[in-house]
């Protein structure tokens, strides 16, 4: 994703993570920690049982500003296919950012914030964020702005402990449910956090300041439920939460229909259209698309990466492997890959070809884990 | 004699037949090994080439032979507990041991001392 040349940036946090003896790898342009001393596999079953902390300052956060919600809601709904109009004050919703051929350019979250008429909040992916502000600020209207926050950094605490931590430190929380958005104070640090994330488990992403998130991070380390965790995590959490990983699960060549985010678009705009690559959506919608992102449970132990052809038991390759690994909750390799819709039922048996070898896969619906969220 | 690549793989000579694992190192930097695909007996190895492959939450690993010779076992416990690669990397969670070719050379291999000052320099 990074070329060798390019600038390796830090979070505010790096020097932190550096002290917990994360190891650092570039990531995304930056220079983010894959794990802690304790590795993948326990970070993982932390997050799972209690709480895990992540910096994911990495992430593009932004806002849209306008004169009133009408109007910037419309806004936004020329480039995703969500609905954003009556999206209530205090609620988040994920969506994609879609080329005019329906290719989606990145996904991302976007938040009516309560009580600021006019503004909605939106955070993208890192790889992304540079590409994604020049294509939203080219097409606003006049009167409607895009504001990029470099001055903010982002936390997610993520696990069923996460609401007690929080509450433990002041934070009024636990009224909130999955993807309500709220200002509160945390220990006297004034933050924008949602109910949401990127694990499968209910938790919170946590917007706050560039000054105050060394304190905020501190603060909620010494909560022992809370330990931090990595991008490793982050992805075996995220894969078995059945959760698309950009520019790997879903790219400029898979529309959302065919990533299996239809669910993502409300039925109003599916109805009138008026996105990017409405033609090809509609389309898919009514026909069904030629492939659809599937999970896939993959018996033995070996797993199936990225790249890994998905072939029929007669031996027809009809799709490739978009993430694989190991799951730790499933305790066995799971992956997510396209197939033609043909063969997209769940119990559909299937192989993966991993190095020459065919190993047996059968298509299951996903999440590969019940999700944790606060409804 | 145990000798050491700079691929981080080790390999314990004992006779005509030498058993073959990766490091301490090698294991911290792969992290928590969830797969070992290790080669049928009789395969024939090339130094250098492929021998197995390891795989770790994040990723897949080759692990190269570190000498020319032949499988004569491979470690079965590892299908069931590839998290012996991380306790024992340098004892149960041996790989492989091959019969070695005749006249194999040692002499680009290194010894626990210099594999430990190859690995400071990293």
């Amino acid at each position: 994703m990074t070329a060798a040349d390019t600038p390796v940036l830090e979070t505010p946090l790096a020097a932190s993570h550096v002290g917990l003896g994360a190891r650092m790898v570039p990531f995304a342009g930056y220079l983010m920690p894959v794990q802690y001393p304790t590795g993948i596999l326990a970070e993982h079953q932390w997050t799972r049982a209690h709480a895990g902390l992540f910096d994911v300052s990495h992430m593009g956060q932004a806002a849209l500003i306008g004169p009133d919600h009408a109007t910037t809601a419309k806004a936004l709904e020329a480039l995703i296919p969500a609905a954003v109009v009556e999206l209530g004050e205090g609620r988040q919703r994920y969506s994609q950012l879609l080329a005019d051929d329906g290719g989606i350019l990145d996904d991302l979250m976007f938040a009516r914030e309560a009580g600021a008429d006019g503004r909605i909040l939106l955070v993208v992916n890192a790889a992304c964020k540079t590409a994604d502000y020049a294509h939203i600020a080219a097409r606003l209207p006049e009167d409607v702005r895009l504001e990029i926050f470099e001055d903010r950094s982002l936390l997610a605490l993520q696990g069923p402990e996460a609401e007690a931590v929080i509450e433990s430190l002041g934070g009024e929380v636990s009224g909130l449910r999955f993807m309500d958005v709220a200002s509160v104070v945390i220990a006297g640090v004034p933050v924008h956090l949602s109910r949401s994330g990127y694990t499968g488990e209910d938790g919170f992403e946590i917007s706050v300041a560039n000054d105050d998130v060394t304190r905020l991070w501190d603060l909620l380390l010494e909560d022992a439920r809370v330990k931090p965790i990595g991008l490793g995590a982050r992805d075996s959490l995220r894969l078995e939460g059945g959760l698309c990983l950009y520019g790997h699960d879903i790219d400029t060549t898979t529309s959302p229909i065919e990533g299996a985010l239809s669910w993502s678009i409300q039925k109003r705009r599916r109805k009138e259209g008026g996105f990017p690559g409405w033609a090809r959506i509609a389309r898919e919608l009514e026909e069904g698309p030629a492939r659809i992102r599937v999970g896939l449970l993959i018996g033995g132990r070996q797993p199936a990466r990225e790249g890994a052809e998905i072939a029929t038991k007669d031996g027809t390759i009809v799709g490739r492997v978009t993430s694989g690994g190991y799951g730790p909750t499933v305790e066995g390799p799971i992956a997510m890959g396209y197939v033609p819709l043909t063969l997209s039922m769940p119990g559909t048996d299937l192989d993966l070809i991993v190095r020459g070898r065919a190993l047996p896969a059968r298509v299951v619906a996903l999440p590969f884990v019940p999700a944790g969220f606060r409804r | 004699m145990k000798l050491y690549t700079k691929d981080h793989e080790w390999i314990a000579i004992d006779g005509d037949v030498a058993t073959v694992g990766i490091t301490t190192y090698a294991q911290g930097q792969l992290g928590d090994v969830v797969f070992v695909e290790l080669p049928d007996v009789g395969k024939a190895l090339t130094k250098g080439g492929e021998a197995a492959v390891v795989e770790s939450v994040k990723a897949a690993s080759e692990v190269y032979a570190p000498l020319d010779g032949t499988v004569v076992e491979a470690n079965d416990k590892l299908a069931d507990d590839p998290g012996l690669v991380n306790l024992e990397p340098e004892a149960g969670g041996w790989f492989l041991k091959m019969k070695l070719a005749e006249g194999v050379d040692t002499s680009d291999l290194m010894d626990e001392a210099a594999y430990e000052a190859f690995v400071q320099t990293l």
